[in-house]
């Protein structure tokens, strides 16, 4: 039965005539084995806004994949956070989770928010949070809520309120984008006919680095978002590429051919501090580091065909990670530092394959055959990577158990390189 | 085919550029450009009208309008040097034999012309990571340019890049357009 609402889902998405809108939709393709029931109450007074709260709440948490959202039937009256609740009657209708809320205008015309989430299994108050907003900030309270029922249902942050990086082909034009991790508000960055990629985002949420072809050859850029000013981190003689920040910002990790084939530097953001970090005879790029900023993950090629390797940012011998396939590129650490993410080629197909780092254990997670790309979630749970649908560019993201798969589109465009943004306070 | 075009358009360009700066002896010699009219075909189906001449008079202008720009020999499209592209077999960087003569040629005209800059961008097809295909173009451009210092030219004259994927010849996704897209490119002062 869920199987059949997939292939209705995929239908829809298939032969529904393309919107206008240029913004990116989500189809969820699979879903966790053990989702966990919770229902979201209409907020008191909800409808008089323009995006109703808990319609974004909903499909917050059923976009995660690990829940599963109650209908509820119409009470009269409508309940707020304030309101008794009869646990056994929540019970009866199979929540584990329920979210009551409110949502008032103020005196000076801003907006007041409130809710209150109940683990109806245990009958118990989680308590909630009341947040003053003004009515452009509707959808980004919601993302706020959607992320404290996940933390305190699942145990783990919720990445609603954080932001991705992609960029859209349309034609000759090549757009930096940034949008909200489900597709919404998106904001073109950097608008070229040249094309750019590698977008990395600064620990900080603030500034990306990119590569991109502007000047005829590889250059590497950092970006402010908020002003967009930018200045060149790299533009020596040769190819400058595949940029990666340091954990505490300080430094980027990248590729340049200055001294001949494609070899591994650190530079300053600011395009200072030049310092070689590695030699091989063969291509060395897709440098990343550690979540502890000790170690490099990289592509190297240095044994005859593209693995992952590692080694000591301070120096040393690089030791090979991946040994199974003829070609494992674009590695990714997961923020904890337990999972390896990257591309294996099978068989002639691109896949997203991770490595427990500690066990070895190699595990093939995505059911597609051109992925790219993939950035973990700041909370680890979700990988977002680039793969073609149809002949075009899409978006996906998938659990880093592989269990739960979502699809985003973009009309008229290719969508690729995306990139996950950290943790915003 | 495009990128042809695109060299004619670069070197009208740019010959109009030295044009405005000086004329050079060969550029007084040659004769005014005589206007050539396309031939216009005629409808299917026999018609027997004629097309009608919208000026029965011939003009002759010698003020210097409309004469066509010298071309510099890279840009000519009788000479050798304005071929600019070299191809790769699958997971090949070496030159292959066919493009000997062409690189040779290349060379000496760097040799000639210090004074000239060459950019080598290297391109592989869409298959796999974009930036460890980064690499991969530069392997090839590297090798072009490594060539082109073992015939003699200075190393300051050439910059070998990488495209990787991003520029590809032919948009295709099937092993006629991919053999387009693995290759060299080269350009040269003004044309980057």
């Amino acid at each position: 039965m869920p199987r059949m609402r997939k292939l209705l889902a995929a239908f829809f998405v298939a032969f529904l005539p393309q919107l206008a809108t240029a913004q990116l939709s989500i189809e969820i393709t699979g879903a966790g084995a053990q989702r966990i029931p919770v229902a979201v109450v209409p907020f008191a007074g909800e409808a008089a806004l323009g995006p109703v709260v808990t319609a974004i709440v909903k499909a917050d948490l059923e976009r995660s994949g690990m829940f599963r959202i109650l209908e509820v039937p119409a009470i009269v009256p409508v309940p707020t956070e304030a309101s008794a609740v009869n646990y056994a009657e929540w019970r009866a209708r199979q929540a584990d989770g329920m979210v009551l809320g409110s949502v008032a205008v103020r005196p000076d015309g801003r907006l007041e928010v409130r809710f209150k989430l109940h683990d109806v299994v245990k009958g118990a108050d989680l308590s909630g949070v009341a947040y003053t907003l003004s009515r452009d900030q509707v959808r980004s309270t919601a993302h706020r809520i959607s992320d404290y029922v996940f933390e305190k249902l699942t145990g783990v942050r919720g990445v609603f309120s954080t932001r991705i990086a992609y960029v859209v082909k349309r034609g000759p034009r090549f757009e930096l984008q940034i949008a909200d991790a489900d597709g919404a508000g998106e904001e073109t960055a950097l608008a070229s006919l040249e094309p750019i990629i590698s977008p990395s985002w600064s620990p900080d949420g603030r500034r990306l680095a990119y590569v991109s072809f502007e000047n005829k050859k590889p250059v590497i850029y950092v970006h402010s978002l908020l002003d967009g000013k930018r200045n060149v981190a790299a533009n020596f003689k040769g190819s400058n590429s595949a940029p990666a920040w340091s954990p505490d910002g300080a430094r980027l990790a990248v590729s340049l051919s200055r001294d001949g084939g494609s070899q591994l530097y650190l530079v300053n953001p600011d395009g200072s501090g030049l310092r070689r970090l590695a030699s091989s005879s063969g291509i060395d790029t897709e440098p990343v580091f550690s979540p502890d900023g000790q170690t490099i993950y990289f592509t190297s090629d240095r044994g005859g065909s593209p693995q992952v390797y590692r080694m000591p940012v301070s120096g040393g011998t690089p030791q090979r990670v991946t040994f199974e396939g003829s070609y494992n590129v674009s590695p990714r650490i997961s923020p904890d530092g337990r999972l390896l993410a990257y591309i294996a080629r099978n068989g002639g197909k691109y896949q997203v394959a991770t490595m427990d780092l500690a066990t070895r254990q190699v595990q093939v997670i995505t059911d597609s055959d051109k992925d790219e790309s993939p950035s973990f979630a700041p909370n680890g749970r979700m990988i977002l990577l680039a793969t073609v649908v149809g002949g075009r560019g899409v978006l996906s993201a998938v659990s880093s158990d592989g269990r739960v798969k979502q699809r985003l589109t973009i009309s008229a465009g290719d969508v690729r390189e995306p990139a996950w943004g950290p943790f915003t306070k | 085919m495009r990128y042809f075009l695109r060299y004619i358009l670069v070197s009208a360009a740019l010959a109009a550029g030295l044009a405005a700066c000086s004329s050079t002896p060969e550029d007084e010699q040659k004769p005014a450009a005589v206007e050539e009219r396309q031939q216009v075909p005629l409808p299917a189906g026999g018609a027997t009208t004629q097309p009608v001449k919208p000026d029965s008079v011939a003009r002759v202008d010698l003020t210097g309008a409309g004469k066509p720009p010298p071309r510099a020999p890279h840009n000519d499209p009788g000479n050798i040097l304005s071929r600019r592209s070299i191809y790769y077999d699958l997971d090949q960087y070496t030159v292959k034999d066919q493009y000997r003569e062409l690189v040779e040629a290349h060379a000496k005209y760097l040799r000639a012309n210090l004074q000239l800059k060459m950019l080598v961008q290297g391109n592989t097809d869409e298959r796999g990571s974009r930036e460890y295909n980064v690499g991969l173009g530069q392997r090839r451009s590297d090798g072009l340019k490594k060539m082109l210092l073992l015939l003699g030219v200075k190393e300051e004259q050439v910059e070998a890049v990488s495209l990787g994927e991003e520029k590809p010849a032919d948009a295709g996704h099937d092993e006629a357009a991919w053999s387009k897209n693995r290759r060299s490119d080269i350009l040269y002062s003004g044309e980057f």
